[in-house]
């Protein structure tokens, strides 16, 4: 009896340190006002970043085109294996949108995964790329977003499954995939393939859709770029290294044209979700496409991952 | 007979062979055939994006057969999708066949849009340029919602 009343309090104990354990582990942890730099707003460069960071593409209405993609309503549904993932309404609506947040609310949100009431917010928003973008880049995307229609719509909530649908576990995944540091220039490479290196991992987030994902929906980053199983339907989103399963076939220009144009070097265009992100690179510099486009050039080829 | 003739004939009865093989497969295989469709829209559009771009000059025959190419492909394109041709190696996407009213105007609507650029692509380089944009933008459009890619 003796024995099985302290066998009993040991399990207990055991339970009490390790849900303390998953509640320290899990705390969502912000950055604060000190954090944020002094900063003149600067409303080109955050059009920009609306525009490289493809905001409209998924929180537009669905294949929104022209002007309607700056209509930030949400509502666009991505249905994924882990369940449905509904787009929240981020126009500067007060009561439906995001008009009421403060800079830091929105960096916290971009940089940290962090909601507005403190909660983790899903990674199908990619802040796991977003975090390397510089906060004054996010102060001048936050600013313009301002300058956009107020959308009123109520944001719908998300359709999860087991286990995903418990938010405070994202504090775990967050461990393992998000490492909170802001993009550093590589003092080996030049200013345009760093410039391109920031676009693609930080607002372009491309990993988020060409690099495939390990078991916890992390991206596997032994296979940058070399294209991935859609994570809707059954396509495949194609390599995008200097390889033969690549584009390794295509010039700095022909990568640059087909961004700003839509059409591969073999004048195929491109499709899918791609076509609304190509849309997006359409608004933004030549010198941006071309830097994007140097920085792809001197990335390691890779094969595809076998499928 | 010299052997240049030979030669000749042979490459004659080669093409020949090869284009009634091309020709039977095409009307056997709904995905071949309309693969096939597609490469020659992608050829004919590249010889009017070289001229756009400037890489190569402009020729008003060459353009003005390459719409008209376009146009006569559009025309038949949404019959090369019969029922259970969603099988294979094809990146055809299954919305074609829920969506067959959609599907068949937005073919509807590059044929209409190659008709009306014929006569400005045979005209001159700056007529080419006003309305290749707009039939081009048709690819991506269609491609956006009706082509899964597979690699």
């Amino acid at each position: 009896m003796r024995l099985l009343r302290k066998l009993v309090v040991v399990v207990l104990i055991l339970a009490v340190l390790s849900g303390a354990a998953f509640y320290w582990l899990t705390i969502p942890r912000p950055l604060t006002a000190a954090d944020l730099p002094e900063h003149t707003l600067d409303l080109a460069n955050g059009e920009t970043m609306f525009w490289a960071g493809g905001c409209g593409s998924c929180h537009a209405e669905e294949k929104a085109k022209g002007d309607d993609k700056k209509k930030l309503g949400g509502g666009l549904a991505l249905i994924t294996e882990f369940g449905t993932f509904r787009v929240p309404n981020i126009s500067p609506d007060r009561e439906t949108g995001i008009g009421e947040w403060s800079a830091l609310e929105f960096v916290n949100a971009m940089k940290r995964g962090i909601g507005r009431n403190g909660s983790h917010l899903y990674p199908a928003f990619p802040y796991a790329s977003y975090q390397r973008m510089y906060l004054g880049d996010l102060l001048d995307l936050k600013a313009y977003l301002e300058t956009l229609p107020p959308v009123s719509k109520v944001s719908e909530p998300n359709d999860l499954k087991f286990p995903f649908n418990i938010r405070r576990g994202l504090g775990l995944w967050k461990l393992l995939y998000l490492d909170g540091k802001t993009f550093e220039p590589d003092s080996e490479q030049t200013e345009q393939v760093n410039r391109g290196r920031y676009l693609v991992e930080g607002p372009g987030h491309c990993a988020e859709c060409h690099t495939s994902r390990d078991f916890a929906g992390g991206l596997n980053r032994m296979l940058n770029l070399a294209g991935a199983p859609a994570a809707e339907g059954d396509g495949f989103v194609p390599n995008i290294t200097p390889s033969k399963d690549g584009i390794g076939d295509w010039s700095a220009s022909d990568i640059a044209y087909s961004l700003e144009s839509g059409f591969t070097p073999s004048y195929d265009s491109l499709g899918g979700s791609m076509t609304s992100v190509q849309e997006n690179f359409s608004h933004v510099s030549a010198a941006d496409r071309d830097a994007v486009a140097a920085y792809l050039k001197s990335i390691p080829p890779l094969p595809s991952p076998p499928r | 007979m010299k052997l240049q003739n030979v030669t000749r004939l042979s490459v004659l009865a080669v093409s020949a062979t090869l284009m009634t093989v091309s020709l039977a497969v095409s009307q056997d295989d709904p995905v071949k055939a309309r693969q096939e469709s597609m490469k020659q829209v992608g050829a004919a559009t590249g010889a009017m994006g070289k001229m756009v771009k400037g890489e190569i000059d402009y020729d008003a025959a060459a353009a003005e057969k390459a719409m008209t190419q376009i146009r006569d492909a559009a025309e038949k394109f949404a019959d090369k999708f019969p029922e259970g041709s969603d099988q294979g190696k094809t990146e055809a996407a299954p919305k074609i066949w829920e969506d067959k009213e959609g599907f068949k105007t937005a073919t509807a609507k590059l044929h209409k849009d190659a008709d009306g650029a014929i006569a400005a692509a045979g005209t001159d380089l700056d007529s080419l340029k006003a309305s290749f944009g707009k039939v081009a933008s048709n690819c991506k459009s269609c491609h956006e919602t009706y082509r899964v890619k597979k690699n």
